[in-house]
């Protein structure tokens, strides 16, 4: 997965993300910000999920499977490339 | 101390978002019914589990009443057998003063069963067998009749039994709304019903006591039932003046709408469905006008069911499991499909969380535990982030469902009634293998494997 596009946005501390290029804007909720963080970092999922199970009450298994939709979603916003 | 999580999320910012009542959807939730906590009642009775509340039931009946008799006194209601047809619940209107109306002759003996006269049932719907025929007459309930065929086994019954059947004529018509109901009774516009009325009283084995119509099924047009009332009423004056014969009651069946929004519908139900008053209003104005109803004053029966109960009914669901689907919705798997609440394919339910969620709202489509594409409770709607073991309200799930929920490949739910002091009893127990299989037979010669 390619992230170079995420570094390029713009994002506050409340989850208000603004992309310059296209001008859309978009709003992450508080999870979906730490993660968004983490990926702008270049982290990968293993080091990500470490992250969040550690910040919010989440197990494993159910971090991974909200993790892959949160990607899915990202990709069809055309935030994220696949490889 | 842990953050709460909620299921990452993100949206893209566009105009528009605010709907044409000028607010955001915001699903607020529901931890109770009427008072009892949803996690008591499912420890107690299990889930899914429907419930019923008594107060409802009791509101929604004496309000319909009232607002019926302020348009036209001499009216009432009987209770359609098909809408519900639990003991405890048809009981509840029969306490009401509600007589009972029947389609089949498996609901004229549920009738029988819970101490109803037979003098106080009406027996409507087009497959009357024979002998449940022999049985109505016997008992002088009033059967409504829906073809020739049976009009002409009616007459030979009562000729054998040497008994006055009381009959009446259902008659389909044109009410302005689609679809016209021309299935059922004999039609107005084309003089069949006139012809049918000619025929019965030429016999002289059957008391014709009333003239009966059924436009449809959720009517969102109130003015339909000025036309049905009005052409009844046209056609009683006429009996009156060819044959000198005045009809006791006018009975315009069912169909008024419940609160529930129509797959087709973009208004929510509650907006959108007549209220009391307008179909009082349609109904009471077609009498006042009548020359028939100045000078004999007939009954005025209604049988409209789904408009008492619907609201009264609650389903409550278990999240199985939650998946992601391609389309980048959110997919939530409930403990209870659509042969428990068959309804969600006529209806956009509502479907309330049992607890607070914090964050932002996914699309999330709602379906039940059956492995058939069909099995949707809910099509997409904004819903926050579920979690294996919530709990949600379906409703409202009061009218049809426990009539026509279906034995495949999951045991029916108990259901359960909240009474007016708060009492909760399990008027119907869940289902087990039993119930199943109790009926079947296993030959001798496959027992052994």
């Amino acid at each position: 997965m390619k992230t170079d596009k995420m570094k390029q946005l713009a994002i506050s501390e409340n989850g208000f993300i603004f992309d310059p290029e296209t001008g859309y804007s978009y709003n992450v909720n508080e999870t979906g910000h730490a993660i968004f963080k983490l990926l702008q970092k270049g982290m990968d999922k293993e080091a990500i999920a470490e992250q969040v199970i550690a910040e919010f009450d989440i197990s494993k298994d159910h971090f991974d499977n909200d993790y892959e939709h949160f990607i899915q979603m990202l990709e069809a916003l055309d935030l994220v490339e696949e490889d | 101390m842990k953050k709460v999580y909620t299921a990452p999320n993100i949206e893209r910012n566009s105009a528009g978002s605010i709907n044409k009542f000028a607010h955001k959807s915001v699903v607020s939730h529901q931890d109770n019914i009427e008072g009892i906590p949803v996690r008591v009642l499912t420890e107690s009775y299990g889930s899914p589990l429907f419930v019923f509340s008594e107060t409802v039931m009791r509101k929604r009946y004496r309000k319909l009443v009232d607002t019926i008799k302020m348009h036209y006194p001499n009216s009432e209601v009987s209770w359609s057998y098909k809408t519900n047809y639990l003991s405890a619940l048809c009981n509840i209107y029969h306490q009401e003063g509600a007589r009972a109306e029947v389609v089949s002759g498996m609901e004229y003996e549920m009738a029988r069963r819970n101490g109803i006269d037979g003098k106080e049932i009406i027996f409507n719907g087009p497959g009357k067998r024979r002998h449940e025929l022999v049985r109505a007459i016997q008992d002088g309930a009033r059967v409504h009749i829906d073809h020739m065929d049976e009009l002409y086994l009616i007459e030979k019954i009562s000729e054998e039994l040497d008994i006055i059947a009381n009959v009446a004529i259902r008659v389909n018509m044109d009410t302005g709304i689609y679809p016209l109901w021309t299935r059922f009774g004999f039609n107005y516009e084309n003089g069949e019903a006139f012809r049918a009325i000619q025929r019965l009283l030429l016999g002289r084995r059957m008391k014709l006591v009333g003239l009966h119509t059924h436009i449809g099924t959720f009517i969102l047009d109130a003015n339909a039932y000025y036309w049905a009332a009005q052409k009844l009423l046209t056609l009683a004056e006429r009996v009156e003046t060819d044959f000198s014969i005045v009809v006791d009651y006018i009975d315009l069946g069912g169909g008024f709408a419940s609160q529930n929004t129509l797959h087709s519908q973009y208004t929510p139900g509650e907006f959108s469905s007549p209220s009391y008053d307008q179909y009082a209003v349609a109904i009471g104005n077609a009498f006042n006008e009548s020359a028939f109803v100045r000078a004999h004053n007939p009954r005025l029966i209604l049988e409209t069911g789904r408009v008492l109960i619907d609201e009264a009914g609650y389903l409550i669901s278990t999240v199985i499991a939650k998946k992601n689907m391609p389309t980048g919705e959110r997919a939530v798997i409930l403990d209870a499909g659509v042969n428990t609440n068959i309804t969600a394919w006529w209806y956009k339910q509502k479907i309330t969380p049992t607890r607070a969620f914090p964050g932002t709202y996914q699309n999330t489509i709602f379906y039940g535990p059956l492995c058939m594409n069909i099995d949707i409770i809910r099509p997409a709607v904004p819903f926050p982030d579920l979690h294996q073991g919530d709990m949600v309200i379906v409703s409202p799930v009061g009218a049809y469902n426990v009539t026509q929920w279906m034995q495949f490949i999951e045991y029916r739910p108990a259901v359960a009634l909240i009474s007016e002091t708060g009492k909760v009893d399990v008027i119907r127990e869940k289902e087990d293998l039993t119930d199943v299989c109790h009926r079947e037979y296993l030959p001798e010669h496959l027992k052994r494997l």
